[in-house]
């Protein structure tokens, strides 16, 4: 995956109500068992999406309106649990590029970061507000500007989002992907590894 | 040295700041398991690179091993394409890997400190968010995905933020029947699932320095169902004496220097913290989970929270949370009936656990209806279980003995729930689905708790229920 520079998302989205979504949730563990990332858009919140049919509802990703969206609207601590970055691929892999949220669980958004999904949060208020008027209007467009810090739905005022200022400036820049920076001057990486005693002491018993 | 532990770890392994601003640090351990990596050895492979440090990279098999019988090929034709993966990539690159006809083989956060391999000062990275047990021993030890696995697969380096440092004292001692998993528990009742989220953990007050390391890696390991990435503990004289004689550690004169080392990165006496809790271990009650986030727990003795009395954020979850467990609310916690008993998992899954749990089931049964499995957390463990009888105390009161692995921690082997069983569980986490079926229920405890449910056949007080069965039977 190149890295590419990312200023601005617009497009549909889908509302999930709900805190401290879990990996689990999103990502059921079963469907872990492959060697590659390959479909895994296909189970993204299964089990979720069974039970809600099983009352007789429909789950917000199965509206029709929900197909071709790309933005996620979610509230607090989204993401936590399990490291598995099968979580955010399956949300990429289905065609979201931002998840909006309250907050985020940690290792879920430093695994976004590295896989070109942009995760940007908004005041508690903001993200009810929005989620009601998404509600009302389902096909409404909303853009995310990550230079401006804002989000907007088309003709309401921009509300305010934040993002740390590491991840504002990995996507403004490109260099999101970073295992090549990782690599560059290693040098100074083989000094560290010169100062640190435990990486020559290493004694093993057979 | 001033500073933390963290301070200290963190300067040693920073390589530099990158152009976003974060960091790039220098991973001294890396861990590697079969469910997180194949993804990261293809993108390694697509770009033509190479492992930096083969010898600073060790590999086990744990979340899909089948825990009835390890013979290969495994009946589950995935689980074995998955194990295949990980051998390839291990021949390959020349990673040691721990895998079943090893003897060592086992859940990736029990092996690495039992073979000596996790040592303190140390930066460790696995692509699992329960690497934060490591940090028992003192290290900086934080869980990546895969994209990050093969980052330091490639470059022996991170990418990462630091963190502010929580203070978190408990003092005093517990009370019989109260364990390490309580104390976790119950500082997660309190900070909350998200309450860590930007911040290390460092434990500390004199329970702490009274604890076995097996009892800190259980503290530990669940830092990040508290929404903290890493947990950790000063290292002192209980971490070097653990380490003595290990596997991969230092071994004779390199030992003494070593352990001097070790002991110079526990934070200094005057060291600044961002935020400071404490709690009273006294206080603390056995402890059981009665929701769908490790959060949602209250004592053996209390009942459950009653979603009126609360504010209305916090009121919807609680709805939730009580309508999928099929629980009442202001019913107490005691009482609720379980189907299924686990004993395992990396956050108590090693031999002091099923000592533990052994001495509360010794010359009893499990309840007619009950399924219930102990799965030793490594193959160190079960050795050590067997030479002591326990896997008999166990089998006789109709316990299965099972080898080690993750199993019903998330069921990615055949172990798991069916429909809406409850399955009281000495893992790490109950949310949805989490143990194989969408609608299985979990409710976290200790080992003994869970011995205890098992005999029973629905939740109990271990500090008393013992005494109560034996009035009942005479
Ligand atoms: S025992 Fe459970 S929590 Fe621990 S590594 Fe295995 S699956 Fe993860």
């Amino acid at each position: 995956m190149a890295s590419s520079v990312i200023e601005r998302v617009t497009g549909r989205a889908v509302v999930l109500r709900g805190a401290d979504i879990d990996t689990d949730r999103i990502m059921p563990a079963r469907f872990l068992k492959a060697v590659s990332f390959e479909g895994l858009e296909r189970h993204l919140f299964v089990d979720d999406r069974a039970a809600a049919r099983g009352r007789g509802k429909t789950h917000p990703l199965d509206v029709p309106s929900a197909a071709g969206s790309r933005i996620l609207v979610c509230n607090t601590n989204f993401g936590s649990g399990s490291s598995r970055e099968h979580a955010p691929q399956a949300l990429f892999r289905w065609g979201f590029r931002v998840i909006l949220a309250e907050s985020f669980a940690e290792i879920f958004a430093g695994n976004s970061l590295a896989i070109g999904l942009v995760c940007v949060t908004a005041s508690p208020g903001n993200v009810a507000n929005l989620m009601e008027a998404l509600e009302q209007n389902s096909g409404a467009s909303l853009t995310v500007d990550i230079r401006a810090e804002t989000v907007s739905i088309a003709g309401q005022p921009d509300l305010p989002i934040s993002l740390p200022a590491a991840s504002r400036r990995a996507w403004l820049s490109g260099e999101w992907d970073v295992t090549g920076l990782l690599l560059e001057d290693y040098f100074e990486v083989e000094r560290v590894e010169a100062r640190l005693p435990y990486l020559r002491t290493t004694s093993r018993k057979a | 040295m001033a500073g933390t532990l963290f301070d200290k770890i963190w300067d040693a392994h920073a390589v530099r700041r990158l152009p976003n601003g974060q960091t790039q640090l220098y991973v001294g351990l890396h861990l590697i398991h079969e469910v997180t990596t194949p993804q990261a050895f293809d993108m390694l492979a697509a770009r033509e690179w190479r492992v930096r440090a083969p010898h600073r990279t060790f590999a086990t098999i744990d979340h899909i091993v089948p825990t009835d019988t390890q013979d290969r090929p495994f009946v589950d034709v995935m689980a074995e394409t998955m194990a295949t993966a990980l051998e390839r990539n291990c021949r390959t690159h020349g990673i040691p890997l721990f895998d079943g006809p090893s003897g060592a083989q086992g859940i990736v956060h029990v092996i690495g400190p039992e073979l000596g391999l996790t040592q303190p000062g140390m930066t460790i990275a696995c692509g699992d968010s329960h690497t934060s047990t490591h940090g028992a021993f003192g290290t900086l030890a934080f869980g990546i995905g895969t994209s990050q696995v093969r980052d330091v697969l490639a470059s022996q380096c991170v990418a990462l933020s630091p963190l502010r440092v929580r203070r978190i004292e408990v003092n005093g001692e517990l009370s019989p029947g109260v364990y390490a998993k309580d104390v976790i528990l119950a500082i997660i009742r309190r900070l909350g699932v998200s309450g860590g989220t930007g911040f290390a953990y460092e434990y500390a007050g004199t329970t702490l320095a009274g604890m076995s390391m097996e009892e800190r890696m259980t503290v530990c390991n669940m830092s990040i169902e508290g929404g903290a990435r890493m947990g950790y503990v000063n290292p002192d004289a209980t971490t070097v004496a653990y380490l003595a004689g290990r596997r991969f550690a230092p071994q004779d004169a390199d030992f003494e220097a070593a352990a001097a080392r070790w002991l110079s990165f526990a934070s200094s006496p005057d060291a600044t913290y961002a935020d400071r809790v404490s709690y009273d271990a006294g206080s603390i009650a056995p402890t059981v989970t009665w929701g769908t986030h490790p959060g949602q727990s209250v004592g053996v003795d209390e009942t459950l929270p009653d979603p009126r009395a609360l504010d209305e954020s916090e009121r919807r979850s609680v709805e939730e949370a009580l309508a999928f467990m099929q629980f009442r609310a202001g019913e107490p916690m005691a009482g609720r009936r379980v189907d299924v008993a686990f004993i395992g998992s990396c956050t108590n899954g090693r031999i002091s656990d099923l000592r533990e749990a052994a001495a509360v089931v010794r010359g009893r049964r499990i309840a007619p209806h009950m399924r219930a499995l102990v799965v030793p957390g490594s193959q160190h463990v079960q050795r050590a279980a067997e030479t002591e009888g326990l896997d008999e105390v166990f089998r006789e009161a109709g316990f299965e003995w099972r080898g080690a692995g993750c199993s019903m921690c998330l069921a990615m082997n055949p172990d798991r729930l069916h429909g809406d069983e409850v399955c009281a569980s000495s893992s790490n986490r109950n949310f949805k689905g989490r143990q194989g079926s969408p609608t299985g229920r979990t409710l976290l405890m200790s080992p003994a708790m869970v011995a205890a449910a098992a005999l029973a056949g629905e939740v109990v007080d271990v500090r008393t229920w013992a005494s109560t069965e034996e009035r009942e039977s005479r």
